[in-house]
């Protein structure tokens, strides 16, 4: 297994490559090409703050302006939640390169998990425009917690796809089992509600929820005044992600060979 | 030294995938039969303990039917998929030609398909620059190859990813049946580039329907069937071993239909016996039964017609017999072969007005020879009890193909007595590939400035 994961590494010109195609292909053809990257989200956002703003306004007023809240957790939950959609189909769908090439198969869910995040990289200009316009309470003690929110993010991701799509080639249920899962998943972090708002034994339940974690550090640092508190978690979640991670990889090691006969 | 080791490999899939094996996933996990859980029951081998090697610098072409596991063999010297049993062993870089351009991107210019395409196959990006131009050219499609691909010929779509595949420069190629792609001047190219290969000592396994290649260039050659190595060594020797196989084959496929043809015959001459000899039987009007397509009268246009028989049958055709060289029943003749069809036919009253008919069709339902004993002035005497009648070729000179019989017994004016329409088929066998129906006798004589060489291997 780790001789495998050591040739992970050779591949990282094919996991560049293909994630460059996956992005030139996504939007070859249409008119605003790249742009959808940023527009995607804004709507996204535009709706929800429609929604909660002016149809159920629910205001808390800790959570100020609303627009940017829900930014700080939507970003990263739409990248979180199309990893892992997309990732239950990655082999099958890449099913004629494990079948009639010599082909590293783990390098399909990595690339749909990747793919994933330069789209939320794309993202981020749009978040910075609203934090300067809200005139966000940023400290750089905060931001350097960013890049590792982000880390952390991407190997839970990346281990949770593993997980997923190596068991979606022998379960085909498993990908619609998800797609209603990971609706529930997103009402079950606070994403447009916050931490605070939830009642005693619900925040035990949100804590069991890793990408609460996630949510709320990023909230913590972009939105929230005050230190980074959360760290602890994040740094437990960290440790948990990549152990998590390894158990992915293993699993995927193990029914490698079983996919050029499955999918 | 080897650079393809196969040794005792069994591969086994499964046959109903995916039915029981997973009932449930946690079951799956917790019963810890995620992995392997193979049922015997449901399961095939598409290879039973093959072994063969393969020398440094060899060409090495494996031959058989369809789903004798050929293609198996090929993915698992490739590494795509894991014997169950055995082991491969391979040594250096190989390249599999297996499904060309089967990692292109249909949205992305072939331009990009290339970089991705040669980094999938193992070659970094500063390899592919220096051969890109090189790529191109091969494929023939300058003027396209910054259109997306998914607007590409499907020619086009397979040379690039046959040029991709060929320049990643492996130690062991292995090509399953890619060859044939694009025009006549590609696949010499092709063929070129492979000749390249062997000048090069690499290693080549191929695996091909195309005898005539593996007689040409393979060095050693290997006969799968049902899994199971047939013959190994020699190419010629294995492939002409192959095809006194499909003959056989063939033969007996012939064999049967005749069998089934025959068997509707004596159905419906037992159906006749009765009619004559009793009011029509209830059976015999049941619509839809081979009864029914027992007509008395021919249909309208005749060389419309399709398999059947017809007739009033006072006079029958009960037997109809091919008999080769040997004088044995044969559905499989080598062109210019001596043959024999022999006819029994049988009169239950004195028959004074008769004529034998016989006719030869291809498949395309050409007339290639009909005659009868009409046309050939031969009056008739007596047709009485049994008796038979043998027409005899001396030489069957009709290009390779199956090619269909038919067999008549009627009066002078036409009118049937019984008539067999394209019920018997056999086929003819031929070295060369001639084009055309019949294939005289011929020879080529050349003098004067006119010379040609020996013979091209194979061709």
């Amino acid at each position: 297994m780790f001789h495998n994961l050591r040739a992970l590494l050779k591949y990282r010109q094919l996991i560049q490559a293909m994630v460059a195609r996956e992005l030139k292909a996504r939007y070859r053809g249409s008119v605003l090409g790249f742009f959808w990257s940023f527009i995607n989200p804004l709507l996204l956002l535009l709706v929800y703050t429609f929604v909660f703003s002016y149809v159920l306004p629910a205001r808390q007023p800790n959570l100020d302006p609303y627009a940017l809240f829900l930014f700080c957790g939507i970003l990263p939950w739409t990248w979180f939640a199309s990893s892992i959609l997309e990732s239950s189909n990655t082999l099958i769908a890449g099913g004629n390169l494990i079948k009639k090439v010599l082909f590293p198969a783990e390098v399909l869910p990595i690339v749909t998990v990747l793919a994933n995040m330069v789209h939320f990289l794309l993202g981020l200009p749009i978040l910075i425009g609203f934090l300067i316009y809200y005139r966000a309470p940023l400290q750089l003690s905060e931001l350097v917690w960013f890049p590792v929110v982000v880390l952390v993010q991407l190997v839970l991701s990346l281990g949770l796809a593993l997980i997923v799509s190596s068991l979606t080639v022998h379960f085909r249920d498993l990908k619609d089992i998800l797609s209603n899962l990971v609706t529930f998943w997103f009402f079950a972090t606070p994403i447009i509600y916050s931490m605070q708002d939830a009642p005693g034994l619900g925040k035990t339940f949100l804590n069991m929820n890793p990408f609460t974690h996630v949510a709320v550090s990023y909230q913590e640092i972009l939105f929230y005044p005050g230190n980074f508190g959360h760290w602890k978690w994040l740094v437990a979640l960290g440790v948990a992600s990549v152990a998590l991670f390894l158990v992915g990889y293993y699993l995927f090691d193990r029914l490698r060979d079983t996919f050029a006969e499955e999918v | 030294m080897n650079a393809i080791d196969v040794v005792n490999v069994t591969k086994t899939y499964r046959k109903y995938a995916r039915r029981k094996q997973f009932a449930t996933l946690k079951s799956a996990i917790l019963s810890g039969t995620l992995v392997n859980d193979l049922n015997p029951e449901e399961t095939f081998n598409a290879l039973t303990g093959v072994s063969f090697s393969v020398r440094q610098g060899c060409t090495f072409g494996i031959v058989g039917r369809n789903g004798s596991g050929k293609s198996t063999a090929l993915k698992v010297v490739a590494g795509i998929t894991k014997p169950t049993t055995g082991t491969v062993s391979v040594q250096g870089r190989v390249s599999a030609l297996i499904e060309l351009g089967a990692g292109f991107h249909p949205e992305i210019s072939g331009r990009e398909n290339v970089f991705i395409n040669g980094i999938m196959l193992g070659l970094s990006k500063k390899e592919i620059t220096r051969r890109f131009d090189e790529i191109v050219e091969f494929a023939e499609i300058e003027n396209f190859i910054d259109a997306p691909v998914k607007t590409y010929s499907s020619g086009m779509y397979m040379r690039l990813g046959f040029a991709v595949a060929i320049h990643v420069d492996p130690d062991v190629l292995l090509i399953d049946e890619v060859l044939a792609v694009g025009d006549e001047a590609f696949t010499h190219k092709c063929l070129d580039k492979f000749a390249e290969f062997r000048r090069r000592n690499k290693t080549v396994l191929l695996v091909t329907h195309s005898l005539n290649l593996v007689e040409r260039f393979c060095d050693e050659a290997l006969w799968l069937n049902d899994g199971r190595a047939r013959a190994t060594g020699d190419p010629r020797r294995v492939v002409s071993a192959y095809i006194t196989d499909v003959e056989k084959q063939e033969e007996r496929h012939m064999a049967e239909a005749d069998a089934k043809a025959q068997a509707v015959v004596d159905q419906q001459s037992c159906a006749a016996e009765s009619v004559d000899s009793r009011a029509p039987s209830p059976e015999s009007r049941i619509p839809g039964t081979a009864r029914e397509a027992q007509a008395v009268e021919p249909p309208p246009d005749m060389f419309q017609a399709t398999e059947g028989r017809w007739g009033s049958r006072e006079g029958e055709i009960t037997n109809v017999e091919l008999l080769g060289e040997d004088g044995a029943a044969a559905h499989v003749f080598f062109s210019g072969e001596r043959v024999e069809i022999r006819l029994t036919l049988k009169a239950a009253t004195p028959l004074t007005d008769f004529v034998v008919g016989i006719g030869i069709f291809n498949v395309d339902g050409v007339c290639a020879f009909g005659t009868n004993t009409n046309i050939e002035e031969l009056k008739a005497d007596r047709l009485e009890g049994e008796g038979r009648v043998t027409f005899a070729i001396d030489g069957l000179d009709l290009v390779a193909g199956t090619y269909k019989l038919d067999v008549g017994l009627h009066k002078l004016d036409g009118y049937s007595y019984d008539y067999h329409r394209l019920l018997y088929s056999f086929r003819v066998k031929s070295r060369t590939q001639d084009a055309g129906i019949y294939r005289p006798r011929h020879a080529w004589a050349f003098d004067g400035g006119v010379s040609f060489k020996e013979r091209v291997a194979g061709s």
